[in-house]
């Protein structure tokens, strides 16, 4: 494994406690260019896990506390008259940064919504008839709060597919609570923290993992999983190719974190809950929030080829 | 699971598919308002407006079961019953709201198919009913996976209908029978046209109209000759100028039959008809199941035969009938209407004069003038009067076999020789595909006995002496117009005759061993497949150890297609090793990697630790990294050979 990788982990995990799993979720999402979204309550973490990767990384960070009253150019920006020169002048939005988190996702009407979701699809900004290239990288993270969801609105399927991963913090555990409440405030912590990588390494490694070798047996592997989906009486809707597009770059991602040129059907199964969890929906109705046990189901009933 | 358009589409065609042979049988109202309610409800699912208010629902519900029990005037019954349950599955479907509305509708549809052999039990009912069985499987399929396309939901239907037919064969076969139906048909399950216990003018000709089979007859020898066929039904002895009716036997005492030759034997297959009377040659010695014989050898069952019957029965050919009739028989065979019919009374008084102390000349007399008195035999005869005798015999000249038989029998009483009607059948179909006779209605026919002191009764067909190819031939050859007789009676082309024994040898089979699979028959089969102890425990069991056996079958074929065979040398040693480790108690998940599989079994035996690891790490270097060297597998084949626990 690369050495400023393995610090960039190391440095995260010394700030958010007992998560390993998720922050190297997060990473791998960020790897595979994907983005993330964090479906938790408040409080767990998910800004601070937003703020350190950024820290971490060196990446320009960008926050957006998502309301109801919020125009799309509240978020891209607008172009506005200067009565000096006498021509618009584009005053760019806080989407021009390299890491965004965008928090509460869901308050936001569905308008401007997709005008973020638009942006993160195509890595630019077309306002007033003049296309802008967001800057590179560029990764957001975006929560959404699962309760409390009287006055929102929650994003349809197919704006969810738009993710790379769903993933959920959760409460920590005994240990790393203990650790949190006795140890320094984090806010602190954060503003200690130095940049573990340049950002021409990290395009290298979003390079690297796109290298990652692929075997035909483990392609095989990945087409079992997804015509189980669409052939299992299970799920209303098996997973899309850009779902199993998805997969296989986290695959990769993963295998690059774990250290490997390789993907190994290990390395499918670990990221199959974040991918595929806010894809698949079961026939009998229930709450979104068993999509991560659909998962584990949807593991375990696709034998490795 | 949404309740979408095309899912309502398909549990519409569920009710209109299975209720619609009911539509044969159902008050009018009923059919017009079942088809606009359904009508209604795919406008509503295609135009996704809201189903129809409660209150409207209610008030349709409550008028319908009301005009129900008006038009009907009872709410019990089988009728009703079927009509009330089509109607308000019909209402469910305006119902539909949640995924049970759909999944009732779905069970609805499945017992209204039982419904439909309450009328009709013939194949073509039972294929279209298996045809309605996919459908309404293809919709539960529907309902249960959601949006699957509609080819592969038939698909799945059809599949689980194919599974189903073993399970339903072995069912079929082995579950234990018992005597007579399981629920009681009431009597109007049957249709009853046949024979009945009187003939006026008109009866037989009526009755020749129907191609309704009669009964089936299997000899187990030589079938006697077409002329020498009559089967024999009624015995009618009482006339009243118009009608002949059977009337009370004046003795108790079974006729006898003297001077016997060996006796033929034969199975009949009789149809339900209603009546307690049972058919046989003449003339009838012994029948296989419960019966009756008359005095005046009439058979007779305990009950009306409401059910398909067999039985197997022997005949004499040859017989002297009761040469000691008993005088008070003998008298009502002489009796008359009085001051009926002058004329035929004069010209049997004529006769009688001739021959004083003759009677068989007197029948030889009788037969002489039908054969030469200009008549005609024919099966639409003039409307007869009051008089009837005489305007047939002296004005129309035209009848059919009542009218032959009743006015043969009417002049030899007039002359003083004891004489009555015999009503059945005459002749037969050969069927020889299934090597049977079929009798139909229009095979009806009615003779005449006379008795002839010592020689007892003797059977003379009047009809045969006027047009003896009805008698040889059958009734398209001896009827001036056969345009007016049934299909099968007029001598068709000889494919379509060859399609009709065909079909009917198909539906004697299904009658045979489907319809007819009863105790009996089951006990016949059953020992014919070797079973020894065919007790209903034993065939309990082997049904249930049949039904193990296929869902075991089942099982294993769909196991089959969950093991991947493999080809992949590398994974052929890898499943070496796992099947290794198995055998050692620690069998790999299906879905479990190499990484985890040898971490796992690291943990579970630390001394194993090192060495899965290496196994490990060469399996994913030659399965999932580009590592296709002959070299590393060769080596990969020795590490795990030499792999020991």
């Amino acid at each position: 494994m690369s050495n400023p990788l393995q610090n960039v982990i190391t440095q995260t995990e010394q700030v958010i406690l007992g998560k390993p799993q998720q922050i190297r979720l997060a990473l791998t999402c960020l790897l595979a260019r994907g983005h993330l979204l964090i479906e938790d309550m408040p409080g767990v973490g998910k800004t601070t896990l937003a703020h350190v990767l950024s820290s971490t990384l060196g990446l320009q960070f960008q926050r957006i506390q998502f309301t109801s009253d919020m125009l799309p150019a509240d978020i891209l920006g607008v172009s506005i008259y200067q009565r000096e020169s006498g021509d618009f002048k584009f005053h760019a939005g806080p989407i021009f940064s390299q890491m965004i988190l965008a928090d509460e996702v869901n308050r936001a009407t569905p308008k401007t919504q997709s005008a973020l979701l638009e942006a993160m699809e195509e890595h630019q900004v077309t306002s007033e008839g003049e296309t802008r290239p967001l800057p590179s990288p560029f990764f957001v993270i975006a929560t959404q709060n699962p309760t409390n969801q009287i006055g929102t609105f929650p994003l349809p399927e197919s704006q969810l597919d738009r993710f790379m991963m769903r993933i959920q913090l959760g409460y920590p555990d005994a240990v790393a609570e203990r650790g949190l409440l006795s140890g320094v405030d984090r806010r602190d912590l954060i503003a200690d923290l130095k940049p573990q990588m340049q950002t021409s390494e990290l395009f290298e490694l979003q390079q690297q993992v796109r290298k990652v070798f692929v075997s035909p047996a483990l392609l095989d592997y990945v087409q079992a999983i997804l015509r189980h989906t669409r052939e299992s009486a299970r799920f209303v809707h098996g997973l899309s190719p850009r779902a199993g597009l998805s997969l296989l770059a986290a695959a990769r991602a993963w295998a690059l974190l774990a250290g490997r040129d390789a993907v190994i059907p290990e390395d499918v199964q670990a990221v199959l809950p974040g991918v595929a969890s806010h894809r698949l929906q079961s026939v009998h109705d229930t709450q979104a929030s068993d999509g991560e046990k659909l998962a584990r189901e949807l593991i375990e009933a696709v034998a490795i080829p | 699971m949404k309740l979408t358009a095309q899912l309502t589409y398909g549990l519409i065609a569920c009710i209109l598919l299975v209720s619609a042979p009911h539509a044969e049988h159902l008050p009018i109202w009923v059919s017009a308002e079942c088809g606009a309610l359904l009508l209604w409800r795919a406008y509503l699912a295609r135009s996704g407006k809201a189903l129809p208010p409660r209150w409207l629902l209610l008030g349709i519900t409550v008028l319908s079961v009301l005009a129900i029990a008006f038009s009907f005037r009872s709410l019990f019954g089988r009728e009703v019953g079927v009509t009330l349950l089509i109607l308000l599955s019909t209402l469910k479907l305006l119902e539909l709201k949640a995924v049970r509305d759909a999944t009732i509708v779905v069970y609805l549809s499945c017992f209204i198919i039982i419904t439909n052999f309450f009328y009709s039990q013939s194949i073509p009912t039972a294929l279209f009913m298996l045809v309605t069985l996919l459908v309404i499987l293809a919709s539960w399929v529907h309902l249960q996976t959601g949006g699957l396309a509609f080819k592969s939901r038939l698909r799945i239907g059809g599949v689980l209908l194919l599974q189903a037919i073993p399970l339903s064969l072995i069912l079929f076969v082995l579950f234990p029978r018992v005597q007579g139906p399981l629920w009681g048909l009431p009597q109007d399950a049957y249709a009853s046209s046949g024979l009945s216990d009187s003939m006026s003018p008109g009866t037989m000709s009526k009755l020749s109209l129907s191609d309704a089979v009669a009964f089936r007859v299997t000899f187990d020898t030589a079938a006697p000759s077409r002329d020498r066929m009559y089967w024999r039904g009624p015995v009618l002895w009482d006339f009243d100028g118009t009608t002949w009716k059977r009337g009370r036997n004046a003795t108790t005492r079974t006729g006898i039959l003297e001077d016997t030759g060996m006796p033929l034997s034969y199975t009949v297959t009789l149809e339900p008809h209603n009546k307690r009377w049972l058919f046989a040659l003449d003339m009838p010695d012994k029948l296989s199941i419960k019966y009756r014989l008359t005095p005046d050898f009439q058979l007779l069952s305990e009950k009306p035969l409401n059910a398909r019957t067999r039985y197997r029965a022997d005949s004499f050919l040859n017989y002297r009938a009761n040469p000691d009739e008993p005088s008070q028989q003998l008298q009502r065979a002489l009796t008359l209407p009085r001051g009926l019919n002058p004329q035929a009374q004069q010209l049997a008084d004529n006769w009688r004069k001739q021959h004083p102390h003759d009677d068989a000349a007197i029948v030889r007399e009788v037969l002489r003038h039908f054969n030469q008195g200009g008549f005609e035999y024919t099966l639409e005869p003039p409307l007869l009067g009051m008089n009837g005798i005489d305007e047939f015999l002296f004005q129309s000249k035209q009848g059919f076999c009542e009218h032959y038989a009743g006015s043969f029998v009417y002049l030899l009483r007039a002359a003083g020789v004891p004489a009555r009607v015999v009503t059945g059948y005459q002749g037969g179909d050969y069927n020889d595909l299934g090597d049977y006779y079929i009798l139909r209605q229009s095979d009806a026919h009615a003779w005449a006995e006379v008795w002839l002191g010592e020689r007892g009764w003797i059977r003379y067909d009047p009809t045969a002496a006027i047009a003896p190819a009805r008698i040889e031939s059958g009734l398209s050859a001896a009827v001036s117009n056969p345009a007016a007789l049934p299909f099968m009676a007029r001598n068709p082309p000889p494919w379509i005759r060859a399609l009709r024994f065909n079909w009917d040898a198909l539906a004697n089979q299904w009658n045979q061993w489907v319809l007819g699979y009863d105790t009996e028959t089951q006990f016949a089969f059953l020992t014919r497949l070797g079973m020894e102890d065919i007790s209903w425990k034993n065939m309990a069991l082997n049904m249930l150890a049949g039904i193990f056996t296929l869902v075991g079958i089942f099982t294993l074929l769909m196991l089959r297609r969950l093991v991947v065979r493999q080809t992949d040398p590398v994974q052929a040693v890898w499943l070496k090793l796992c099947r290794k480790l198995e055998k050692s108690g620690l069998p790999r998940l299906a879905h479990e990697g190499p990484q985890d599989y040898a971490s796992r079994i690291g943990t579970a035996h630390p001394a194993l630790s090192e060495h899965m690891d290496d196994l490990a790490a060469r399996y994913i270097g030659l399965r999932y990294q580009s590592q296709h060297d002959e070299g590393a597998l060769q080596a990969f084949k020795h590490a795990v050979a030499a792999f020991k626990l």
